[in-house]
Protein backbone atom coordinates (compact mmCIF):
# COMPACT_ATOMS: atom_id res chain seq x y z
CA UNK A 1 0.00 0.00 0.00
CA UNK A 2 2.09 2.79 -1.32
CA UNK A 3 0.58 6.15 -0.44
CA UNK A 4 1.88 7.50 -3.75
CA UNK A 5 -0.57 5.30 -5.63
CA UNK A 6 -3.37 7.10 -3.88
CA UNK A 7 -1.83 10.52 -4.46
CA UNK A 8 -1.35 9.75 -8.13
CA UNK A 9 -4.99 8.82 -8.41
CA UNK A 10 -6.19 12.16 -7.00
CA UNK A 11 -6.49 14.02 -10.33
CA UNK A 12 -8.72 11.31 -11.73
CA UNK A 13 -10.72 11.33 -8.49
CA UNK A 14 -11.37 15.05 -9.02
CA UNK A 15 -12.27 14.61 -12.69
CA UNK A 16 -14.65 11.71 -12.16
CA UNK A 17 -16.12 13.35 -9.10
CA UNK A 18 -16.88 16.48 -11.12
CA UNK A 19 -18.39 14.52 -14.01
CA UNK A 20 -20.64 12.64 -11.61
CA UNK A 21 -21.40 15.91 -9.83
CA UNK A 22 -23.51 16.98 -12.82
CA UNK A 23 -25.41 13.72 -12.46
CA UNK A 24 -25.75 14.25 -8.70
CA UNK A 25 -27.12 17.76 -9.24
CA UNK A 26 -29.77 16.16 -11.45
CA UNK A 27 -30.61 13.77 -8.63
CA UNK A 28 -30.76 16.74 -6.22
CA UNK A 29 -33.46 18.34 -8.39
CA UNK A 30 -35.76 15.34 -8.09
CA UNK A 31 -34.82 14.02 -4.66
CA UNK A 32 -34.54 17.29 -2.76
CA UNK A 33 -36.49 19.88 -4.74
CA UNK A 34 -39.35 17.81 -6.16
CA UNK A 35 -39.28 15.31 -3.29
CA UNK A 36 -39.40 12.35 -5.69
CA UNK A 37 -36.95 9.43 -5.76
CA UNK A 38 -36.44 9.09 -9.51
CA UNK A 39 -34.86 5.76 -10.47
CA UNK A 40 -34.91 6.61 -14.19
CA UNK A 41 -31.36 7.90 -13.83
CA UNK A 42 -29.79 4.42 -13.81
CA UNK A 43 -31.00 4.14 -17.40
CA UNK A 44 -30.39 7.76 -18.39
CA UNK A 45 -26.81 7.56 -17.14
CA UNK A 46 -26.19 5.13 -20.03
CA UNK A 47 -28.55 6.72 -22.57
CA UNK A 48 -26.68 10.02 -22.61
CA UNK A 49 -23.37 8.30 -23.34
CA UNK A 50 -24.93 6.01 -25.92
CA UNK A 51 -26.56 8.86 -27.83
CA UNK A 52 -23.39 10.91 -27.62
CA UNK A 53 -21.26 8.04 -28.94
CA UNK A 54 -23.59 7.24 -31.80
CA UNK A 55 -23.88 10.88 -32.85
CA UNK A 56 -20.13 11.42 -32.62
CA UNK A 57 -19.27 8.30 -34.61
CA UNK A 58 -21.84 9.38 -37.20
CA UNK A 59 -19.84 12.57 -37.63
CA UNK A 60 -21.86 15.09 -35.64
CA UNK A 61 -19.91 17.98 -34.09
CA UNK A 62 -19.27 17.52 -30.36
CA UNK A 63 -21.58 20.35 -29.16
CA UNK A 64 -24.43 18.87 -31.19
CA UNK A 65 -23.74 15.39 -29.80
CA UNK A 66 -23.78 16.80 -26.26
CA UNK A 67 -27.05 18.58 -26.99
CA UNK A 68 -28.46 15.34 -28.40
CA UNK A 69 -27.49 13.52 -25.21
CA UNK A 70 -29.14 16.23 -23.11
CA UNK A 71 -32.39 15.96 -25.10
CA UNK A 72 -32.38 12.15 -24.94
CA UNK A 73 -32.25 12.46 -21.15
CA UNK A 74 -35.09 14.96 -21.19
CA UNK A 75 -37.13 12.53 -23.28
CA UNK A 76 -36.52 9.79 -20.70
CA UNK A 77 -37.62 12.18 -17.95
CA UNK A 78 -40.71 13.03 -19.97
CA UNK A 79 -41.65 9.34 -20.18
CA UNK A 80 -41.24 8.85 -16.43
CA UNK A 81 -43.15 12.06 -15.80
CA UNK A 82 -46.06 10.97 -17.99
CA UNK A 83 -46.11 7.49 -16.41
CA UNK A 84 -46.39 9.24 -13.06
CA UNK A 85 -48.81 12.09 -13.83
CA UNK A 86 -50.92 10.99 -16.78
CA UNK A 87 -51.02 7.29 -15.87
CA UNK A 88 -51.10 7.67 -12.08
CA UNK A 89 -48.20 5.27 -11.49
CA UNK A 90 -46.30 5.96 -8.23
CA UNK A 91 -43.18 7.98 -9.01
CA UNK A 92 -40.72 5.37 -7.81
CA UNK A 93 -42.34 2.65 -9.94
CA UNK A 94 -42.62 4.96 -12.96
CA UNK A 95 -38.86 5.49 -12.72
CA UNK A 96 -38.16 1.78 -12.46
CA UNK A 97 -40.29 1.11 -15.56
CA UNK A 98 -38.48 3.72 -17.64
CA UNK A 99 -35.13 2.53 -16.37
CA UNK A 100 -35.91 -1.02 -17.45
CA UNK A 101 -37.20 0.11 -20.82
CA UNK A 102 -34.08 2.24 -21.34
CA UNK A 103 -31.87 -0.83 -21.12
CA UNK A 104 -33.39 -2.11 -24.36
CA UNK A 105 -33.42 1.38 -25.85
CA UNK A 106 -29.73 1.87 -25.06
CA UNK A 107 -28.85 -1.45 -26.73
CA UNK A 108 -30.89 -0.44 -29.76
CA UNK A 109 -29.22 2.97 -29.92
CA UNK A 110 -25.70 1.57 -29.83
CA UNK A 111 -26.46 -1.71 -31.60
CA UNK A 112 -24.23 -3.49 -29.09
CA UNK A 113 -23.44 -3.52 -25.38
CA UNK A 114 -20.77 -0.86 -25.72
CA UNK A 115 -19.32 1.57 -28.18
CA UNK A 116 -15.90 3.22 -28.33
CA UNK A 117 -15.46 6.96 -28.80
CA UNK A 118 -11.75 7.31 -29.21
CA UNK A 119 -10.08 10.62 -28.39
CA UNK A 120 -7.52 10.01 -31.17
CA UNK A 121 -10.22 9.76 -33.77
CA UNK A 122 -12.64 12.43 -32.62
CA UNK A 123 -12.11 15.90 -31.26
CA UNK A 124 -13.60 15.12 -27.84
CA UNK A 125 -14.11 17.74 -25.19
CA UNK A 126 -12.41 15.79 -22.44
CA UNK A 127 -10.26 12.71 -22.10
CA UNK A 128 -8.70 10.87 -19.16
CA UNK A 129 -5.34 11.18 -20.99
CA UNK A 130 -5.18 14.87 -20.14
CA UNK A 131 -6.10 14.59 -16.49
CA UNK A 132 -2.58 15.42 -15.27
CA UNK A 133 -1.72 17.94 -17.96
CA UNK A 134 -1.42 21.60 -17.10
CA UNK A 135 -3.46 22.82 -20.04
CA UNK A 136 -6.88 24.23 -20.75
CA UNK A 137 -7.78 20.77 -22.06
CA UNK A 138 -7.52 19.28 -18.58
CA UNK A 139 -10.88 17.64 -17.79
CA UNK A 140 -10.76 18.87 -14.18
CA UNK A 141 -10.72 22.43 -15.44
CA UNK A 142 -13.25 21.93 -18.25
CA UNK A 143 -15.75 19.93 -16.23
CA UNK A 144 -15.21 22.17 -13.21
CA UNK A 145 -16.18 25.20 -15.28
CA UNK A 146 -19.18 23.29 -16.69
CA UNK A 147 -20.34 22.44 -13.18
CA UNK A 148 -20.13 26.09 -12.16
CA UNK A 149 -22.02 27.21 -15.26
CA UNK A 150 -24.73 24.62 -14.60
CA UNK A 151 -25.01 25.70 -10.95
CA UNK A 152 -25.31 29.32 -12.07
CA UNK A 153 -28.00 28.46 -14.61
CA UNK A 154 -29.98 26.45 -12.06
CA UNK A 155 -29.63 29.20 -9.47
CA UNK A 156 -31.19 31.57 -11.97
CA UNK A 157 -33.90 29.12 -13.05
CA UNK A 158 -35.07 28.23 -9.56
CA UNK A 159 -35.30 31.92 -8.76
CA UNK A 160 -37.75 32.57 -11.59
CA UNK A 161 -41.53 32.31 -11.32
CA UNK A 162 -41.46 28.98 -13.12
CA UNK A 163 -38.59 27.64 -11.01
CA UNK A 164 -40.30 28.78 -7.83
CA UNK A 165 -43.40 26.85 -8.86
CA UNK A 166 -41.23 23.71 -9.09
CA UNK A 167 -39.88 24.30 -5.60
CA UNK A 168 -43.40 24.93 -4.30
CA UNK A 169 -44.59 21.65 -5.84
CA UNK A 170 -41.94 19.69 -3.96
CA UNK A 171 -42.58 21.61 -0.76
CA UNK A 172 -46.39 21.35 -0.69
CA UNK A 173 -48.27 20.07 -3.72
CA UNK A 174 -51.70 20.81 -2.22
CA UNK A 175 -50.85 24.42 -1.57
CA UNK A 176 -49.30 24.69 -5.03
CA UNK A 177 -52.51 23.64 -6.74
CA UNK A 178 -54.48 26.02 -4.52
CA UNK A 179 -52.17 28.77 -5.80
CA UNK A 180 -52.87 27.81 -9.39
CA UNK A 181 -49.76 25.75 -10.11
CA UNK A 182 -50.24 22.79 -12.44
CA UNK A 183 -48.30 20.31 -10.32
CA UNK A 184 -48.39 17.64 -13.02
CA UNK A 185 -46.63 20.00 -15.39
CA UNK A 186 -44.02 21.07 -12.84
CA UNK A 187 -43.27 17.46 -11.90
CA UNK A 188 -42.76 16.48 -15.53
CA UNK A 189 -40.61 19.55 -16.14
CA UNK A 190 -38.46 18.78 -13.09
CA UNK A 191 -37.99 15.17 -14.16
CA UNK A 192 -37.01 16.29 -17.66
CA UNK A 193 -34.50 18.83 -16.41
CA UNK A 194 -33.01 16.33 -13.97
CA UNK A 195 -32.63 13.54 -16.52
CA UNK A 196 -31.27 15.97 -19.10
CA UNK A 197 -28.43 16.81 -16.71
CA UNK A 198 -27.86 13.14 -15.93
CA UNK A 199 -27.58 12.36 -19.64
CA UNK A 200 -25.15 15.25 -20.09
CA UNK A 201 -23.03 13.82 -17.29
CA UNK A 202 -23.21 10.44 -19.01
CA UNK A 203 -22.00 11.94 -22.29
CA UNK A 204 -19.03 13.51 -20.49
CA UNK A 205 -18.25 10.22 -18.76
CA UNK A 206 -18.30 8.38 -22.09
CA UNK A 207 -15.72 10.83 -23.43
CA UNK A 208 -13.61 10.61 -20.32
CA UNK A 209 -13.40 6.82 -20.32
CA UNK A 210 -13.39 6.55 -24.13
CA UNK A 211 -16.52 4.44 -24.49
CA UNK A 212 -20.21 4.23 -23.73
CA UNK A 213 -21.49 1.08 -22.07
CA UNK A 214 -24.99 -0.20 -21.50
CA UNK A 215 -24.09 -0.88 -17.87
CA UNK A 216 -22.40 2.41 -17.09
CA UNK A 217 -25.47 3.70 -15.24
CA UNK A 218 -26.01 0.74 -12.97
CA UNK A 219 -26.36 2.05 -9.40
CA UNK A 220 -26.11 5.65 -10.57
CA UNK A 221 -29.03 6.74 -8.39
CA UNK A 222 -27.20 5.50 -5.30
CA UNK A 223 -24.02 7.35 -6.25
CA UNK A 224 -26.11 10.47 -6.86
CA UNK A 225 -27.78 10.10 -3.48
CA UNK A 226 -24.39 9.49 -1.88
CA UNK A 227 -23.11 12.78 -3.30
CA UNK A 228 -26.24 14.69 -2.22
CA UNK A 229 -26.21 13.26 1.28
CA UNK A 230 -22.46 13.46 1.91
CA UNK A 231 -22.59 17.10 0.80
CA UNK A 232 -25.52 17.81 3.12
CA UNK A 233 -24.21 16.01 6.17
CA UNK A 234 -20.85 17.76 5.94
CA UNK A 235 -21.82 21.21 4.69
CA UNK A 236 -25.49 21.96 5.43
CA UNK A 237 -24.53 23.98 8.52
CA UNK A 238 -22.30 26.27 6.50
CA UNK A 239 -24.06 26.41 3.12
CA UNK A 240 -27.56 27.92 3.19
CA UNK A 241 -27.71 29.68 -0.16
CA UNK A 242 -29.18 27.55 -2.97
CA UNK A 243 -26.11 27.87 -5.22
CA UNK A 244 -23.88 26.84 -2.33
CA UNK A 245 -26.10 23.84 -1.64
CA UNK A 246 -25.53 22.73 -5.23
CA UNK A 247 -21.80 23.28 -4.70
CA UNK A 248 -22.08 21.02 -1.66
CA UNK A 249 -23.51 18.31 -3.93
CA UNK A 250 -20.52 18.68 -6.26
CA UNK A 251 -18.13 18.50 -3.32
CA UNK A 252 -20.04 15.47 -2.04
CA UNK A 253 -19.55 13.80 -5.39
CA UNK A 254 -15.79 14.40 -5.33
CA UNK A 255 -15.59 13.13 -1.75
CA UNK A 256 -17.50 10.02 -2.77
CA UNK A 257 -14.87 9.30 -5.42
CA UNK A 258 -12.15 9.96 -2.87
CA UNK A 259 -13.65 7.37 -0.53
CA UNK A 260 -14.03 5.05 -3.52
CA UNK A 261 -10.36 5.45 -4.38
CA UNK A 262 -9.25 4.95 -0.77
CA UNK A 263 -11.24 1.75 -0.51
CA UNK A 264 -9.65 0.43 -3.70
CA UNK A 265 -6.26 1.51 -2.45
CA UNK A 266 -6.95 -0.47 0.73
CA UNK A 267 -7.19 -3.57 -1.43
CA UNK A 268 -10.85 -4.10 -2.32
CA UNK A 269 -11.56 -4.50 -6.01
CA UNK A 270 -14.03 -2.58 -8.18
CA UNK A 271 -16.55 -5.42 -8.02
CA UNK A 272 -16.96 -4.78 -4.30
CA UNK A 273 -17.72 -1.12 -4.86
CA UNK A 274 -21.51 -1.44 -5.28
CA UNK A 275 -21.64 -3.03 -1.83
CA UNK A 276 -19.40 -0.34 -0.38
CA UNK A 277 -21.43 2.42 -2.05
CA UNK A 278 -24.71 1.06 -0.73
CA UNK A 279 -23.24 0.88 2.78
CA UNK A 280 -21.87 4.43 2.57
CA UNK A 281 -25.29 5.77 1.54
CA UNK A 282 -27.06 3.71 4.19
CA UNK A 283 -24.78 5.07 6.91
CA UNK A 284 -25.10 8.69 5.79
CA UNK A 285 -28.90 8.32 5.54
CA UNK A 286 -29.01 6.76 8.99
CA UNK A 287 -26.95 9.45 10.72
CA UNK A 288 -29.67 12.17 10.64
CA UNK A 289 -32.25 9.61 11.75
CA UNK A 290 -30.16 8.40 14.68
CA UNK A 291 -29.30 11.98 15.60
CA UNK A 292 -32.98 12.97 15.65
CA UNK A 293 -33.92 9.88 17.63
CA UNK A 294 -31.18 10.40 20.17
CA UNK A 295 -31.88 14.12 20.55
CA UNK A 296 -35.66 13.70 21.08
CA UNK A 297 -34.98 11.06 23.73
CA UNK A 298 -32.56 13.40 25.42
CA UNK A 299 -35.02 16.31 25.58
CA UNK A 300 -37.75 14.05 26.93
CA UNK A 301 -35.47 12.93 29.72
CA UNK A 302 -34.62 16.54 30.42
CA UNK A 303 -38.34 17.25 30.82
CA UNK A 304 -38.52 20.03 28.24
CA UNK A 305 -41.37 22.42 29.05
CA UNK A 306 -42.01 24.08 25.72
CA UNK A 307 -43.34 21.11 23.77
CA UNK B 1 -71.47 34.79 -7.64
CA UNK B 2 -71.43 31.09 -6.84
CA UNK B 3 -74.06 28.69 -8.09
CA UNK B 4 -74.11 25.02 -7.13
CA UNK B 5 -76.76 23.03 -8.98
CA UNK B 6 -77.78 19.51 -7.97
CA UNK B 7 -74.25 18.50 -6.98
CA UNK B 8 -73.72 14.82 -6.26
CA UNK B 9 -70.60 13.01 -5.14
CA UNK B 10 -70.22 9.45 -3.94
CA UNK B 11 -66.93 8.19 -2.55
CA UNK B 12 -65.71 4.60 -2.86
CA UNK B 13 -68.59 3.64 -5.12
CA UNK B 14 -69.21 -0.08 -5.24
CA UNK B 15 -67.30 -0.89 -2.05
CA UNK B 16 -68.44 -1.47 1.53
CA UNK B 17 -67.15 2.03 2.29
CA UNK B 18 -69.46 3.63 -0.25
CA UNK B 19 -70.52 7.03 1.04
CA UNK B 20 -72.82 9.46 -0.65
CA UNK B 21 -71.24 12.70 0.52
CA UNK B 22 -73.22 15.18 -1.59
CA UNK B 23 -76.69 14.48 -2.81
CA UNK B 24 -78.50 17.03 -4.94
CA UNK B 25 -76.87 20.02 -3.30
CA UNK B 26 -78.24 23.38 -4.44
CA UNK B 27 -76.78 26.65 -3.22
CA UNK B 28 -76.52 30.16 -4.65
CA UNK B 29 -74.34 32.88 -3.18
CA UNK B 30 -74.83 36.54 -3.98
CA UNK B 31 -71.92 38.85 -4.57
CA UNK B 32 -70.45 39.79 -1.20
CA UNK B 33 -72.26 37.07 0.78
CA UNK B 34 -70.39 35.78 3.82
CA UNK B 35 -71.97 32.40 4.50
CA UNK B 36 -71.12 30.29 7.54
CA UNK B 37 -71.66 26.55 7.14
CA UNK B 38 -72.43 24.18 10.01
CA UNK B 39 -73.56 20.58 10.23
CA UNK B 40 -72.67 17.29 11.89
CA UNK B 41 -69.80 15.06 10.94
CA UNK B 42 -70.27 13.65 7.46
CA UNK B 43 -72.94 16.21 6.55
CA UNK B 44 -70.88 17.22 3.50
CA UNK B 45 -69.49 20.61 4.59
CA UNK B 46 -65.88 20.02 3.64
CA UNK B 47 -66.96 17.91 0.68
CA UNK B 48 -68.88 20.91 -0.65
CA UNK B 49 -65.83 23.16 -0.31
CA UNK B 50 -63.58 20.59 -1.97
CA UNK B 51 -66.09 20.19 -4.79
CA UNK B 52 -66.02 23.93 -5.40
CA UNK B 53 -62.22 24.05 -5.18
CA UNK B 54 -61.89 21.14 -7.59
CA UNK B 55 -59.93 18.76 -5.35
CA UNK B 56 -61.78 16.07 -7.31
CA UNK B 57 -64.53 16.16 -9.93
CA UNK B 58 -68.20 15.84 -8.92
CA UNK B 59 -70.29 12.93 -10.24
CA UNK B 60 -73.07 15.19 -11.50
CA UNK B 61 -74.40 18.71 -11.24
CA UNK B 62 -72.70 21.96 -12.11
CA UNK B 63 -70.61 24.66 -10.45
CA UNK B 64 -70.65 28.24 -11.71
CA UNK B 65 -68.42 30.98 -10.37
CA UNK B 66 -69.45 34.45 -11.52
CA UNK B 67 -71.27 32.90 -14.46
CA UNK B 68 -68.31 30.77 -15.56
CA UNK B 69 -68.92 27.04 -15.59
CA UNK B 70 -65.95 25.53 -13.74
CA UNK B 71 -67.45 22.06 -13.23
CA UNK B 72 -64.82 20.39 -15.38
CA UNK B 73 -61.89 22.71 -14.74
CA UNK B 74 -58.95 21.17 -12.86
CA UNK B 75 -58.07 22.47 -9.41
CA UNK B 76 -55.15 24.65 -10.50
CA UNK B 77 -57.25 26.44 -13.12
CA UNK B 78 -60.04 27.20 -10.68
CA UNK B 79 -57.47 28.71 -8.35
CA UNK B 80 -57.75 31.88 -10.44
CA UNK B 81 -61.18 32.48 -8.89
CA UNK B 82 -60.70 30.99 -5.46
CA UNK B 83 -58.71 31.70 -2.31
CA UNK B 84 -58.50 28.89 0.24
CA UNK B 85 -57.53 28.37 3.85
CA UNK B 86 -57.45 24.81 5.14
CA UNK B 87 -58.14 23.19 8.48
CA UNK B 88 -54.58 21.91 8.75
CA UNK B 89 -52.23 24.89 9.16
CA UNK B 90 -49.51 22.84 7.42
CA UNK B 91 -51.53 22.68 4.23
CA UNK B 92 -51.72 26.31 3.21
CA UNK B 93 -48.06 27.26 2.93
CA UNK B 94 -44.85 25.83 1.47
CA UNK B 95 -42.79 25.09 4.62
CA UNK B 96 -39.37 25.03 2.96
CA UNK B 97 -39.90 28.38 1.25
CA UNK B 98 -39.53 31.85 2.69
CA UNK B 99 -42.52 33.88 3.88
CA UNK B 100 -42.02 36.37 1.06
CA UNK B 101 -41.68 33.55 -1.49
CA UNK B 102 -44.98 32.09 -0.32
CA UNK B 103 -46.65 35.46 -0.82
CA UNK B 104 -45.00 35.85 -4.22
CA UNK B 105 -46.39 32.45 -5.27
CA UNK B 106 -49.87 33.58 -4.23
CA UNK B 107 -49.44 36.90 -6.03
CA UNK B 108 -49.05 34.98 -9.30
CA UNK B 109 -52.15 32.86 -8.88
CA UNK B 110 -54.05 32.71 -12.15
CA UNK B 111 -51.11 34.02 -14.18
CA UNK B 112 -48.71 32.20 -16.44
CA UNK B 113 -45.48 31.56 -14.55
CA UNK B 114 -42.70 32.82 -16.78
CA UNK B 115 -38.94 33.08 -16.57
CA UNK B 116 -39.14 36.48 -14.95
CA UNK B 117 -37.65 36.74 -11.49
CA UNK B 118 -39.90 35.06 -8.90
CA UNK B 119 -40.12 38.10 -6.60
CA UNK B 120 -39.42 41.78 -7.17
CA UNK B 121 -38.15 44.56 -4.93
CA UNK B 122 -41.43 46.47 -4.96
CA UNK B 123 -43.27 43.29 -4.01
CA UNK B 124 -41.02 42.87 -0.99
CA UNK B 125 -41.91 46.33 0.27
CA UNK B 126 -45.62 45.63 -0.29
CA UNK B 127 -45.45 42.33 1.57
CA UNK B 128 -43.69 43.97 4.48
CA UNK B 129 -46.58 46.41 4.83
CA UNK B 130 -49.20 43.67 4.48
CA UNK B 131 -47.50 41.57 7.16
CA UNK B 132 -47.19 44.59 9.43
CA UNK B 133 -50.98 44.83 9.24
CA UNK B 134 -51.27 41.39 10.85
CA UNK B 135 -49.55 42.65 14.00
CA UNK B 136 -47.67 39.37 14.44
CA UNK B 137 -44.16 40.71 13.93
CA UNK B 138 -43.84 38.82 10.65
CA UNK B 139 -42.78 41.99 8.80
CA UNK B 140 -39.26 41.50 10.14
CA UNK B 141 -39.14 37.84 9.16
CA UNK B 142 -39.75 38.05 5.40
CA UNK B 143 -36.94 35.62 4.63
CA UNK B 144 -37.78 33.10 7.37
CA UNK B 145 -39.03 29.73 6.22
CA UNK B 146 -42.81 29.40 6.54
CA UNK B 147 -42.20 26.05 8.26
CA UNK B 148 -40.84 27.91 11.30
CA UNK B 149 -44.14 29.72 11.97
CA UNK B 150 -46.69 28.68 14.59
CA UNK B 151 -50.09 27.33 13.54
CA UNK B 152 -51.80 30.66 14.08
CA UNK B 153 -49.13 32.58 12.20
CA UNK B 154 -49.39 30.17 9.30
CA UNK B 155 -53.16 30.51 9.11
CA UNK B 156 -52.78 34.30 9.16
CA UNK B 157 -50.23 34.09 6.36
CA UNK B 158 -52.46 31.69 4.40
CA UNK B 159 -55.36 34.12 4.78
CA UNK B 160 -53.20 36.91 3.45
CA UNK B 161 -52.15 34.72 0.52
CA UNK B 162 -55.74 33.68 -0.17
CA UNK B 163 -56.91 37.29 -0.33
CA UNK B 164 -53.89 38.70 -2.13
CA UNK B 165 -55.40 38.41 -5.61
CA UNK B 166 -58.91 39.41 -4.48
CA UNK B 167 -60.50 36.10 -5.41
CA UNK B 168 -64.12 35.95 -6.46
CA UNK B 169 -64.63 33.39 -3.74
CA UNK B 170 -62.92 32.70 -0.40
CA UNK B 171 -63.19 29.19 1.05
CA UNK B 172 -62.43 28.81 4.76
CA UNK B 173 -62.52 25.14 5.75
CA UNK B 174 -62.61 25.03 9.58
CA UNK B 175 -59.50 27.14 9.43
CA UNK B 176 -59.44 27.80 13.18
CA UNK B 177 -60.27 24.27 14.35
CA UNK B 178 -56.64 23.30 14.92
CA UNK B 179 -55.79 26.45 16.90
CA UNK B 180 -56.02 27.22 20.62
CA UNK B 181 -59.07 29.36 21.54
CA UNK B 182 -57.16 32.62 21.87
CA UNK B 183 -55.36 32.21 18.54
CA UNK B 184 -58.56 31.00 16.90
CA UNK B 185 -60.33 34.19 17.95
CA UNK B 186 -57.50 36.30 16.54
CA UNK B 187 -57.51 34.46 13.22
CA UNK B 188 -61.31 34.76 13.01
CA UNK B 189 -61.14 38.49 13.64
CA UNK B 190 -58.50 38.75 10.95
CA UNK B 191 -60.72 36.76 8.57
CA UNK B 192 -63.57 39.19 9.19
CA UNK B 193 -61.26 42.11 8.55
CA UNK B 194 -59.86 40.67 5.32
CA UNK B 195 -63.30 39.69 4.01
CA UNK B 196 -64.64 43.17 4.75
CA UNK B 197 -61.68 45.12 3.37
CA UNK B 198 -61.75 43.18 0.09
CA UNK B 199 -65.49 42.66 -0.13
CA UNK B 200 -64.97 38.92 -0.66
CA UNK B 201 -67.74 36.41 -1.21
CA UNK B 202 -66.99 33.81 1.44
CA UNK B 203 -67.93 30.30 2.50
CA UNK B 204 -66.75 29.47 6.02
CA UNK B 205 -67.19 25.99 7.46
CA UNK B 206 -67.08 25.81 11.24
CA UNK B 207 -67.90 23.40 14.03
CA UNK B 208 -68.48 26.24 16.43
CA UNK B 209 -72.12 27.42 16.46
CA UNK B 210 -71.33 30.65 18.25
CA UNK B 211 -68.82 31.53 15.54
CA UNK B 212 -71.32 30.56 12.87
CA UNK B 213 -73.85 32.96 14.36
CA UNK B 214 -71.42 35.77 15.09
CA UNK B 215 -69.86 35.92 11.63
CA UNK B 216 -71.24 36.49 8.18
CA UNK B 217 -74.63 37.58 6.87
CA UNK B 218 -76.05 34.14 6.19
CA UNK B 219 -75.91 30.72 7.84
CA UNK B 220 -76.58 27.34 6.31
CA UNK B 221 -76.87 24.01 8.06
CA UNK B 222 -76.05 20.91 6.04
CA UNK B 223 -77.47 17.49 6.60
CA UNK B 224 -76.98 14.36 4.54
CA UNK B 225 -75.24 16.11 1.66
CA UNK B 226 -77.81 18.88 1.25
CA UNK B 227 -78.57 22.33 2.58
CA UNK B 228 -81.17 21.70 5.29
CA UNK B 229 -81.44 25.14 6.89
CA UNK B 230 -80.74 28.50 5.32
CA UNK B 231 -81.02 31.63 7.47
CA UNK B 232 -80.03 35.14 6.49
CA UNK B 233 -80.57 38.83 7.21
CA UNK B 234 -82.45 39.81 10.36
CA UNK B 235 -83.43 36.20 11.10
CA UNK B 236 -79.77 35.26 11.32
CA UNK B 237 -78.95 38.17 13.62
CA UNK B 238 -81.59 36.94 16.07
CA UNK B 239 -80.35 33.32 16.04
CA UNK B 240 -79.12 31.77 19.28
CA UNK B 241 -77.31 28.52 19.94
CA UNK B 242 -80.46 26.86 21.41
CA UNK B 243 -82.33 27.87 18.23
CA UNK B 244 -79.69 26.13 16.15
CA UNK B 245 -79.83 22.99 18.29
CA UNK B 246 -83.61 22.95 17.86
CA UNK B 247 -83.25 23.32 14.14
CA UNK B 248 -80.71 20.54 14.06
CA UNK B 249 -83.02 18.17 15.96
CA UNK B 250 -85.83 18.91 13.53
CA UNK B 251 -83.62 18.40 10.51
CA UNK B 252 -82.04 15.19 11.72
CA UNK B 253 -85.27 13.87 13.26
CA UNK B 254 -83.53 13.12 16.53
CA UNK B 255 -83.31 14.84 19.91
CA UNK B 256 -79.63 14.34 20.16
CA UNK B 257 -77.64 16.96 18.39
CA UNK B 258 -74.36 15.74 17.05
CA UNK B 259 -71.81 15.36 19.85
CA UNK B 260 -69.31 17.56 18.20
CA UNK B 261 -71.87 20.34 17.72
CA UNK B 262 -72.85 20.20 21.38
CA UNK B 263 -69.30 20.33 22.54
CA UNK B 264 -68.44 23.46 20.66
Amino acid sequence: MNIMHLVNALPSVAAQGLIWAIMAIGVYITYRILDVADLTVDGTMATGGAVFAVLTVAGAPIPLALLGAFFSGMAAGLVTGLFHTACGIPAILAGILTQLALYSVNLRVMGSANMAVNGMQYDLLISSQEVTSLSIRNPIFLVGVSVLVIIGALYWFFGTELGASLRATGSNANMSRAQGIDTNFTKVLGLMLSNGLVALSSALLAQYQGFADVNMGRGAIVIGLAAVIIGEVLLSRVFHNFALKLCAVAIGSILYYLVYQVVIWLGLNTNDMKLVTALIVAVFLAIPHWKGHYLTRATKKGGGTDA
Amino acid sequence: MLELKRLCKTFNRGTVNEKQALCGLDLTLKDGDFVTVIGGNGAGKSTMLNAVAGTWMVDSGSILIDGVDVTHLPEHKRAKFIGRVFQDPMMGTAPTMQIEENLALAARRGQRRSLRWGITKTERADYRELLRGLGLGLEDRLTSKAGLLSGGQRQALTLLMAALKRPKLLLLDEHTAALDPKTAAKVLALSDQIVEENGLTTLMVTHNMRDAIAHGNRLIMMYDGRVAVDVSGEDKKRLTVPDLLDLFSKVSGSDEADDKMLLS
